[in-house]
């Protein structure tokens, strides 16, 4: 028999249940539609994060104090044993392929103004930092011409914190007090967004040394490098850890490509989203135990057809693949309904909450169409047999 | 041609082994019309299961159409069936949820034959037997008489060469019965041998030859005009080869 034979027949022998079919489907629908929106949210948050980063650009690097493989978190928890400083960062504008260096110190503090105070993170910086961070200066500039050696008297404010500070009114050119200093608002940048959780348009840009007078610091948070991408990040990596190295007397830094951290998020996320993919697959495990039960009944049913068929020249290879391709339609119709069920309702969710990254591959739909109909496979293994060993006098005798 | 010989068909039931046939040696020529009578329990719807390729014999040779068929193996013994053999049972034994149409088209789904034409001769087989009309019908808005006739309609599609009939008048009124037996006597003349088992005397007379079975073997054979009675037919016991 061909396979549309197979299916048209399976097709009459679900039709006469109807009920009873579309509950077994319903089975293996919820769980294919759990593995769809599980896996969504999963691929959406890992879009989400690749577009996170690959919104400064990939090729950049960060340099942090300390080494990341032995202790702690740099900078943070004891991971530093030497500082980073600005001479430092001066060093690696002489490795080849290094682009810009952008030292940078972040802290936190209040901004007042206009009779408002706002706590955010201040970033003390230089003026290469919008080029290589990919910022935009929507009015004004962007600590231009400051030297980093030297405290200057203006800041820059990201768009969200002006709005907050000065509300319609205009901040440029007003006075702000940044972890009491007072400094004159030089720029307000366009807006960028959110990075994983922090909001970038709700920072204050002071110039380096202004930072290091007002955190009372000369040590940098970390160095940012952007470099040639047609150098390549390897020789860009190794041409900063030897200057380092010969500066600090040993590796007490860690050098992390943007394209290294996005590798590194990327597997959590995938494995994230494998893990609850697996969940959903729980769903879909019951819904195969569903099929598999409906099926073991129709056999017990049916066993008279059985006797029949095999009567009218039907092998018991036939009679094996016709109630294989019964589960199968079975679980496949699932599937197709499970499909369905899932995009809907990521669709919903879509709208329900547009900040939340969903992301359905069409590939899932292929893959869960094949999932659903291998699992009907699987489960229909047992019932088929059972069917195809009946021996056809004793089924015929079945009433 | 079926030729048995020395055919055995035992079961162990507790312990015990009991012969539903017990050597039966008979050969019925193409073409021939034999009815098979004989007590409750004597072997004749074994034999009939036996000679339809539906059980095989515990020893004993079974021959059809001049090929040893008793040590097939599955597929083949499937495929000699679908071929070969039709059969057309009591009950009918139709597929519920299937209309006439495509009840008969099963044996030609199982033998690979194309949609069409598979169509076109379920078309032309329900028209001899009389159901050209009632082919979009299901089996349970037919009545009995017309069951059977689409069964027979199945069990000729094929064109195979034996028809095995078990009872097939046994759940019919008697206008639908000889409707029934006409159509498979027509089939007979037409060159297909055909095996009736019958515990009606009317039917049983309608062949060419009776063979009489008890305890698992044939204790008699005559001629059709020749039977009078189950119990005198038993009596007698004459057997010759």
């Amino acid at each position: 028999m061909r396979a549309s034979e197979l299916v048209a027949f399976a097709l009459t022998a679900l039709r006469e249940h109807k009920l009873r079919s579309v509950l077994s489907m319903l089975g293996i629908a919820i769980g294919v539609a759990a593995v769809v929106l599980l896996t969504s949210v999963g691929e959406g948050a890992r879009g989400f994060v690749a577009a996170q980063f690959s919104q400064f650009g990939t090729n950049l690097m960060q340099v942090t104090p300390g080494r990341l493989e032995t202790a702690g978190i740099p900078g943070m928890l004891g991971g530093s044993t030497r500082k980073l400083t600005f001479e430092d960062a001066e060093a690696l504008r002489r490795v080849r392929g290094v682009r810009r260096v952008v030292p940078t110190i972040v802290g936190q503090g209040a901004v007042q103004a206009a009779g408002r105070s706002r706590d955010v993170y201040v970033l003390a910086t230089t003026s290469e930092a919008p080029e290589a961070w990919r910022l935009s200066v929507r009015r004004g500039v962007f600590l231009a011409g400051s030297d980093p050696t030297r405290s200057g008297s203006g800041a820059v404010l990201g768009p969200k914190l002006a709005r907050e500070l000065f509300g319609d009114g205009d901040a440029y050119g007003a006075w702000v007090r940044i972890a009491g200093a007072r400094l004159r608002v030089v720029g307000i940048m366009e807006s960028k967004g959110e990075m994983l959780a922090f909001d970038l348009d709700d920072v204050a840009y002071v110039d380096l040394a202004t930072g290091m007078r007002i955190f009372d610091t000369d040590e940098l948070s970390e160095i940012d490098v952007e470099f040639d991408p047609g150098v390549g990040s390897e020789a860009v990596v190794a041409g900063v850890s030897r200057v380092l190295r010969e500066r600090h007397g040993r590796e007490d830094f860690t050098v992390t490509t943007q394209a290294a951290m996005l590798e590194t998020f990327d597997a959590v996320l995938r494995a994230v989203t494998t893990g609850v993919a697996a969940i959903g697959g729980i769903s879909l495990l019951v819904g195969a135990i569903g099929v598999l039960t409906i099926l073991w009944i129709a056999v017990g049913e049916r066993t008279h057809e059985i006797g029949l068929l095999r009567a009218l020249g039907a092998t018991r290879t036939t009679i094996l693949w016709l109630f294989l391709a019964e589960s199968a339609v079975l679980a496949g119709l699932g599937g197709a309904a499970g499909l369905a069920l899932g995009y809907g309702a990521a669709g919903a969710l879509q709208l329900a909450v547009p900040a939340l990254p969903l992301q359905a591959s069409p590939g899932f739909a292929a893959a869960g169409l094949a999932v659903s109909v291998l699992t009907g496979l699987v489960a229909g293994a047992a019932p088929a047999r059972r069917a195809a060993r009946l021996d056809p006098i004793e089924a015929l005798r079945a009433e | 041609m079926i030729r048995l010989v020395d055919v055995w068909r035992s079961y162990s039931l507790g312990g015990q082994e009991l012969h539903a046939l017990a050597g039966v040696t008979e050969d019925v020529l193409d073409g021939e019309h034999v009815a098979v009578m004989g007590p409750s329990g004597s072997g004749k719807s074994t034999l009939l299961n036996v000679i339809g390729l539906l059980d095989r014999p515990t020893r004993g040779r079974y021959e059809l159409d001049g090929r040893e068929v008793s040590d097939l193996d599955d597929a083949e013994l499937s495929r000699v069936r679908r071929d070969r053999v039709g059969h057309v049972f009591q009950a009918y034994h139709l597929v519920a949820r299937l209309d006439a149409q495509r009840n008969v088209e099963l044996p030609m789904l199982f033998a690979g034959v194309p949609r069409a034409e598979r169509h076109e001769r379920a078309r032309a087989a329900l028209a001899e037997v009389g159901l050209a009309k009632r082919s979009g019908h299901r089996p349970s808005e037919l009545s009995g008489g017309e069951r059977q006739r689409v069964a027979i309609a199945r069990a000729t599609v094929l064109r195979p060469t034996v028809i095995l009939a078990d009872e097939p008048t046994g759940n019919l009124d008697r206008a639908a019965g000889q409707q029934v037996l006409e159509l498979l006597e027509r089939l007979n003349h037409g060159g297909t041998t055909l095996m009736v088992v019958t515990h009606d005397l009317d039917v049983a007379r309608r062949a060419r030859r009776v063979l009489i079975l008890e305890d698992g073997r044939v204790v008699n054979r005559l001629a059709g005009h020749e039977l009078k009675s189950l119990a005198e037919a038993l009596a007698a016991k004459r057997v010759e080869p």
